[in-house]
Formats: C-alpha cells, structure tokens, sequence
C-alpha cells in the first residue's frame, strides 16, 4: 500500500509540475503573441491588409508581397522593430505605395492575408491622410498645394477649400482630406515639402472620429428631415468671420483696398 | 581511389577486440587521402550545400534576379514561397497553426503546403532539420564547440518536450488566433532576415547556440523545436527514405549513437527486427552511415528495405492453421 501511494503521489505531482510549466510557459507565450499583435498601430499595411485581425493571423510572413512590389515599397518588420514581426508594411515617406492598378502585392499573397477580394485599387484603405494644419504651409496662407497636385485620385481624395483671411484680400488655398475616396497610399506624405510631414497616412482609428447616428445634418439633401428645419447659420463656420462674413467679402470692393 | 583505412580494434594483448555482441570491432574509418577525407564527411558536405544552395535560391531570386525562362527561381522564404513562378510551396505547420486559429486561408498556400508535407511525409522523412532548416548549421557547431570543451548538461529535458510545445502551440493558436509558432519562431525569423535584412533575430540564434553549448546538448533541436516534433510525427510511418541496418556485422560499438543527434532513435534492437531506423525522429542526417566501422547503416529506401526483409531467408514466417 505504501508503495502504491508513493508512486501516485509520485505521478500526481510529476502531473501537477507538467502543467505548471506548461501553464507558466504558455502564458508568457500568450502575452508575448498578445504584445507583438497590438504593437504599432500605425504601421501602414499592404492594399488588402485593412482587416487587421485577418491579416495578422493569415500572414505566413513569406515577404513575396515585398519581392512583387515594383517600386521597392514594402518592407518586412525585422526583429525589434517594434512592428508584428515579419509582417509587411511601408513607410510612406520614404516610399510610398504607388498605387499598381494590377496589385501585384495582393497577386503574390498565397494566404489571402491581403485580401484577393481588392480588384480596384483604388479601393484599398491602406491608411489616411490627416493634415496637421498647425504645419501645413497652405493652412498657414501659403500657396503649396502639393498633396492636393500629387494625390493620385485627385480632386477626390484631397480637395481644396478656400476660405477667407483676415486682414489680407487673398483667400487661402487650404487641402481636405476626404476618407472616402483615401487609399493611404502615402504619396501626399512623401511630397510634403514641410520638414516633417504636415500631411501622414496614419491607420484611420487613430484619428477618424465619429458623429453619431441620432445626428441629423438637415441640410443634406439625401438626409431625412425629421425635426424642423431650421436655417444653418453662417457664424457656426469655422474659419468664417463670425458675425460679419458679408463684410469680410465685401473689403475688396472698398476703395482703400485698392 | 578512395582510399579508407579499416582497421580491427586490438585489446592490450593483441587480440582482436569484441563488441558486446562477440563480433571483432574495427577503427573508426580513416583516410590519408583528401578525396577519402571528403568521403568521410560526404554527409556533413552535402547538408552543407544543399542548406547553403537553398538560401542561395531564395536570396539570389529576391536580390540578384535569378530567373528561369523568365520566372523568377524560388521567391519568398521558408514560411512559404513560389518556385519558378508557378509551384507553391509553404510551411505545412505554419498553415496548420492558422487553420486552428480558424482563419479561412487561399487555396494556394494550402496547395503549397501540402507539396511540402507530401515531400517530407512520404519520401525523404524528417530531413528538413538537418537538410534544410538554418538552425541545423549553429546547433551543429554548438555540438561541435561542446565536444571540445566537453560540456556537461546542466540538466536533463525529455526529449518528449517537443511534443508538448507541439500540442501548446496548436492550443495558443486556437485561443490567441494566430499562428503562435510563427510569431516566435527563431527559424523563420532568422531565415527571414538573412533574406529580407538583418534585424535582431541573430539575437534569438544566439540564444540557441548558447542554450545548445553550455546548458543542454541538442537542447533546442532535439527537446523543444515544435518543426521538428511536427515532421517528427509526419513522417514517421510513411518516409520512404530511411537508414538501413544490418544487424549482421553490427558489433554494437556505438559510435553511431555517440554522433547522433537523436541518439534515441538509435534502438539497435528495434533496428534489428525492421532492418531500419523506425523512428520519425531520425533526421536522415547520415552522420551515422558515414562513422559507422561495419558499414551497418546506410542510407536506403523503405520499400527495398522491406522486400529484402521478405527475401531474408533467415527470417521465419510464422503461419497459423
């Protein structure tokens, strides 16, 4: 009997040290994939990479989306960059992604981790342009306009707004980013003349913010009307001159301008 | 021509020496020659420029544009890669990690993996390891550097570990919803950056080589590699490329066992039986057939290992009424 006992206590704790390792071996595992899973957010992925949980889980980190790229954009995270290791991504100020109408990158991926349902490039939602207006030359009244020229879906992606100064008769050329028509290529990114990049493809969650369902912009025409309607006021505009927006129009035509 | 200098173990006496069997035991196998010194490694040479030529597919298709009638060689890295621009190719264990962790993959790295397994599983066994895999290169020299400095194990690890970093890797890729393997793994991250650009990942060779010379022999190919533990179990019924043993001049010296890596698979007895080594384990690294003073190992196909068994006409053939 004693002996008897002494082995399945023998097997009972061998049993129990077994899955403490593995417990203790498989939870620093865990939180090991869980770091790297959320690391760098902002890297910019691949076109057919917007799905992250789908892309980090189906990239084999085989880099044949890096050999099919043309222009030598994409590069894969090597070990301590701070980037899901061995993924794909792109630094758009140094190469941006020039948008290949046959994608070849997604061509080349054998797992589907960038998405073979992107057929139009122009599509891909690779990131997004946010403007720091604190930096951008145009928002400062500077003429510039380079995103607005060098955007590949142009007049769609970036548009550019003009809007009144103060005490200046010339109007501001100011560039808008529009996220519905966004690849994130990055090509605004690169030609920024700014010493850092006043215009940056970051991954839309950081910036892009939400409004709202119960809000009802009434003076869209496709939005239905629920409540009164009532007239939009012109001092509610940002940039405009509050409370006098018509005189502000209206110095050109005074005589001391001239 | 090749010149290999046999000679018969003597004892103090001058009497031919026998092994534990009673057969007279020989010399290690030497050579005066160059070509007889080659042949002695041919093995070690071989591995050598099979991993080497492999690496140099990879990293001359991805910088130097080596192509074939105009496709490119081998592009893309261990974890998966496309041969002369049409065949598939990729890491079954990998694509069987994010199979569990329920992801829906394209059928061309499932095509791909399943060449791969076909090639491993039913022809040459688990000779990724010692053929293929990058690590093989430092752990050999580990092993190498650790013989000469005779290090002693600082402690004892099953070498059924493997099987439980396996089944562990399979559970975190279910719960953590990647494939938990690839994102740690010291072989695609180094292969990776000897191909792509160098990163840290030498940090994790290191590590092994380290962990392999001072603290546990053949600590991460032969205990803890999950790669290996999955051909391991692939192939072991069903690779036709096996080493051969001949239990009729085996003297039961050892020395097969001493080189072996794996030296486990090594069950002579077992051996004797299938006239072969059974065990998946068994990297047909052919360290053994080239050592081995009887010539008892060689490296031979499973199914004329088989049929020679059958013609044996010592084997007796058991019938029941």
């Amino acid at each position: 009997m004693v002996r008897t006992n002494r082995s399945r206590r023998q097997f009972l704790t061998q049993t129990t040290q077994g899955a403490a390792l593995a417990t203790t071996g498989g939870l620093a595992w865990f939180y090991l994939l869980n770091e790297q899973a959320q690391a760098a957010a902002y890297a910019i992925r691949p076109p057919g990479g917007e799905d992250k949980d789908e892309f980090y889980a189906k990239c084999i980190k085989c880099g044949q989306c890096v050999q099919a790229c043309p222009y030598d954009t994409l590069e894969l995270a090597a070990t301590g960059d701070n980037i899901p290791i061995g993924t794909p991504y792109f630094v758009p100020r140094d190469t941006p992604c020039y948008m290949c109408p046959d994608i070849p990158c997604v061509d080349a991926c054998p797992t589907g981790a960038l998405s073979p349902d992107l057929t139009e490039i122009n599509q891909a939602r690779m990131g997004l342009a946010s403007i720091d207006i604190e930096n951008c030359l145009s928002w400062q009244g500077l003429r510039c306009e380079i995103c607005y020229r060098e955007c590949p879906v142009q007049n769609k992606a970036i548009s550019i707004e003009h809007h009144p100064r103060h005490m200046s008769k010339h109007a501001m050329f100011v560039p808008m980013v529009h996220s519905n028509y966004c690849t994130g290529c990055g090509i605004c990114e690169q030609a920024c003349p700014t010493e850092k990049a006043a215009i940056r493809v970051v991954q839309p969650e950081l910036v892009q913010g939400k409004i709202g369902e119960h809000y009802q912009l009434g003076w869209e025409t496709d939005t239905p009307i629920t409540q009164e309607f009532k007239p939009y006021k012109n001092d509610t505009l940002p940039f405009g001159n509050s409370n006098n927006t018509g005189q502000a129009l209206d110095y050109l035509n005074q005589d001391d301008s001239l | 021509m090749i010149d290999l200098v046999r000679q018969p173990k003597l004892s103090t006496n001058g009497d031919p020496q026998q092994g534990p069997n009673g057969r007279p035991m020989h010399h290690l196998l030497t050579s005066t020659s160059l070509i007889g010194k080659l042949w002695l490694w041919r093995y070690v040479i071989l591995r050598r420029v099979c991993q080497f030529t492999i690496l140099l597919l990879f990293f001359g298709s991805a910088h130097w544009g080596w192509t074939i009638a105009n496709q490119p060689i081998l592009i893309g890295n261990l974890s998966g890669s496309e041969f002369l621009g049409f065949v598939p190719l990729a890491d079954p264990f990998a694509v069987l990690q994010i199979f569990v962790s329920q992801h829906v993959l394209a059928s061309k790295v499932i095509i791909g993996a399943i060449i791969v397994l076909a090639l491993y599983a039913l022809i040459v066994g688990r000779a990724f390891c010692s053929w293929a895999c990058p690590i093989n290169m430092v752990t050999d020299l580990a092993n190498w550097m650790r013989s000469r400095l005779q290090v002693k194990d600082l402690f004892r690890l099953s070498g059924n570990t493997r099987y439980f970093v396996l089944a562990l890797t399979l559970m975190l890729s279910a719960i953590a919803g990647v494939a938990a393997f690839e994102w740690i793994s010291p072989i695609s991250m180094f292969y990776r950056e000897l191909i792509f650009g160098l990163g840290m990942a030498w940090m994790a060779v290191l590590g092994i080589f380290v962990f392999d010379l001072f603290v546990l022999k053949n600590g991460w190919c032969g205990h803890l590699c999950p790669l290996g533990a999955f051909y391991a179990l692939a192939s072991s019924r069903t690779a036709q490329l096996k080493v051969r043993f001949i239990e009729k001049t085996c003297t039961h010296c050892g020395e097969c066992a001493s080189v072996c890596p794996e030296p486990q698979v090594l069950n002579l007895k077992q051996a004797g039986i299938n006239n072969m080594i059974t065990s998946g384990e068994c990297t047909n690294c052919g360290r053994c057939v080239a050592l081995c003073p009887e010539g008892s190992l060689r490296l031979d196909i499973r199914f004329l290992i088989a049929s020679k068994h059958q013609l044996n006409p010592a084997t007796p053939i058991r019938r029941t009424a």
